[in-house]
């Protein structure tokens, strides 16, 4: 049985016959009051969920895109309070809010405070880039605690005893990164992102936990080609990209939107 | 170099500090490169051509310099130098490299990615890869590129491609990010050759087991020289390669002091400062949990110092445990008292210190007054100051602001 939004978004795309549609955004790109309107143009489009990211000031897996959106978020005086403030506005579209984070911003709040904090903002999970099961003990009482889903990455490089006990420890979904690299987005899917997806499957063959495939997706037909293996498609540089590229909030809006629905026919074109 | 040594538990924690707070795509060869390392280490062959290199290439053992006139300035106390100055390019550095340099074609690859603040670690890693035929790319923040212009040239002549970071603060910890980012995507054949001893599992404890030697020189040479164990042994703290080194083999002698002396800029209570043991708090950066100078929510804070080879805003995890359990002792040496122990190094004993070593000749300084002349202190003198000379003449104004004399 579903218990956080999360699951029953994922839950409702699989019973659709489709591939579940995520999006992400930095929390305060490029101010906190836009990023709530960038982030309602892109539920409006059809995204089912958003990982609103706590921007970072050392973007260690991202690209120059989302490093850039990043930093923008935090010269506007983003905090961490905002980016609740962002979950609580996500959730309320009626869309699963999750938050995307490096660890240390989490561990400097409060690894339990953070968790009670999401949780009160309809927040239903986290990913952790930097964090790998092994260290993420405290984490994981805490989001018990808080009920929220964990969700952890896994990569071409990883072993298959890294894939099993990576799956184990998450919830909700496992981000599969579909190629080595950093965000941002790429002319092809990877190859090694349907090979990653298929061992992957095999380790949660019992638990029947989605896997969702981000890095390098910009385009719709990239997104039906990940959509035919894969239960969800993280798409986040090429939402930053247009914000970027609009003369005003008002442009990017439309182009965000616009954008989200032809990702939205890409998933379900599968 | 199979000295018994304490060593981290195996997920590479040293209390609660270290760890691997990394990317999962990098796991695969974080531990590959800790399976090799375990191997190299065990394995005669390797560790003859690691000691050749050493001896025969780097210039070790590396001397023990009494500093009888400088002694005068520290409370008489007897001061021992470990001339770490006189390696081949000039510090420390150069252990670290050619081990990892070995370790890379051991490892089966061919390519080598660095990062570099001042330069140091850049020139190291340029030169063992032009030794050992391996491609070399450094990253430089843009802003370490112009403060340090000389060394990217020379980096450049050794043949390596230098790589300016243009984004976030443009110093030594936005290269880092770099030169991760560089690694993820071309793990395959590419390896990271960290430059001090930090990061995430295994990097802290491979940089200190390839300079072990360091300090397991200095304490035959003091023992040698003086009939006993030295009374304190100290370094300059920045990432904190050159500290451990001459730290590590004096770890178990409970009696001998061991202090870290970090770079407080215009005061580790000002928002002008690199100290980030004194000044900061216990956080996740680079790939491990250790001290960081960071705001309440977490983002990393700028850090100053006048020397870029300290100017990084947290330190090695095993110095964070060393400084909890109390084992080590960690203070601030402003951007004066060094720049006054440079000063003083030159005009006293004819030897150009780097500014970084500076901080450690300032803390020695104030230690040697506290400890007084029955006492015996070991410093690290890891660099040499000649990449510095631009700096120092602006600081104590020897040339005119062309630049001329």
């Amino acid at each position: 049985m579903p218990t956080t939004t999360l699951q029953t978004k994922m839950a409702e795309a699989r019973a659709a016959g489709r591939a579940a549609l995520v999006g992400y955004l930095p929390a305060g790109f490029p101010d906190v009051e836009s990023s709530i309107r960038v982030v309602q143009a892109m539920v409006e489009g059809g995204c089912d969920v958003i990982e609103v990211g706590l921007p970072y000031s050392d973007p260690m897996m991202d690209g120059p895109t989302i490093q850039r959106a990043a930093d923008m978020a935090l010269n506007s005086g983003t905090t961490t309070e905002d980016v609740f403030r962002v979950v609580e506005a996500t959730a309320a579209t009626g869309a699963a809010a999750l938050v995307m984070s490096y660890w240390n911003p989490i561990e400097r709040y409060g690894v339990e405070r953070f968790a009670t904090g999401l949780a009160d903002a309809g927040g239903a999970g986290v990913i952790t880039p930097d964090l790998i099961p092994e260290e993420a003990r405290e984490w994981y009482d805490a989001s018990e605690k808080a009920g929220l889903d964990r969700i952890f990455l896994v990569a071409p490089s990883s072993s298959d005893r890294r894939l099993a006990l990576t799956t184990e420890a998450c919830s909700g979904f496992v981000y599969a990164a579909s190629l080595m690299g950093v965000t941002g987005t790429r002319a092809q899917v990877a190859d090694t992102a349907e090979t990653l997806v298929r061992r992957t499957r095999e380790v949660t063959r019992d638990s029947e936990l989605p896997i969702c495939v981000g890095l390098g997706i910009s385009t719709a037909a990239q997104a039906a080609e990940v959509a035919a293996y894969a239960d969800g498609v993280i798409v986040g540089a090429g939402f930053c990209q247009r914000v970027l590229d609009a003369p005003d909030l008002e442009t990017g809006l439309i182009a965000v939107r616009s954008f989200a629905e032809e990702l939205a026919g890409g998933v379900r074109s599968r | 170099m199979s000295h018994a040594q304490p060593v981290p538990d195996e997920l590479g924690h040293y209390g609660r500090f270290g760890g691997r707070f990394a990317p999962e795509a990098l796991i695969a060869a974080l531990d590959e490169v800790e399976a090799e390392w375990a191997k190299a280490k065990e394995d005669p062959v390797f560790q003859a051509e690691f000691d050749d290199l050493l001896k025969n290439y780097a210039g070790r053992p590396s001397l023990l310099t009494e500093a009888r006139n400088f002694s005068e300035h520290a409370g008489g106390a007897r001061i021992l130098l470990k001339r770490e100055d006189l390696n081949h390019t000039g510090s420390h550095k150069i252990n670290n490299v050619l081990g990892q340099a070995l370790l890379t074609k051991r490892m089966g690859k061919t390519r080598v990615i660095a990062e570099t603040g001042a330069g140091q670690h850049g020139v190291a890693t340029a030169t063992a890869c032009a030794l050992l035929g391996l491609e070399c790319r450094i990253y430089m923040g843009e802003e370490d590129t112009r403060r340090q212009a000389l060394n990217v040239a020379r980096m450049r002549m050794l043949g390596a491609e230098v790589v300016p970071v243009t984004i976030g603060s443009r110093t030594l910890k936005d290269a880092i990010n770099e030169t991760f980012r560089d690694w993820v995507a071309n793990v395959d054949r590419t390896h990271y050759l960290f430059g001090t001893a930090a990061g995430p599992h295994p990097f802290p404890k491979l940089v200190r087991d390839l300079h072990f030697t360091v300090g397991a020189e200095a304490r035959r040479q003091a023992l040698e020289l003086t009939g006993r164990l030295p009374d304190a042994v100290t370094a300059c703290v920045g990432g904190g390669s050159n500290a451990i080194a001459i730290f590590a083999a004096f770890i178990p002698d409970e009696e001998v002091a061991l202090y870290g002396f970090e770079a407080g800029g215009e005061g580790a209570d000002t928002d002008r400062t690199a100290a980030s043991i004194t000044a900061g708090s216990p956080g996740v950066f680079h790939g491990a949990r250790t001290f960081v100078l960071q705001d309440e929510y977490g983002q990393t804070l700028p850090s100053h110092s006048i020397s870029a080879g300290l100017d990084y805003p947290a330190v090695g995890p095993e110095h964070a445990h060393l400084a909890a359990t109390g084992r080590a002792t960690y203070e601030p040496v402003t951007d004066a008292e060094a720049m006054e122990a440079f000063r003083l190094l030159c005009r006293t004993e004819g030897i150009i210190p780097a500014i970084e070593s500076a901080h450690a000749l300032g803390g020695a300084i104030r230690l040697g007054r506290r400890l007084g002349p029955d006492s015996i202190i070991l410093v690290n003198l890891s660099g040499r100051g000649d990449k510095d000379v631009n700096t120092a003449a602006d600081y104590f104004g020897l040339v005119d602001s062309e630049g001329q004399a």
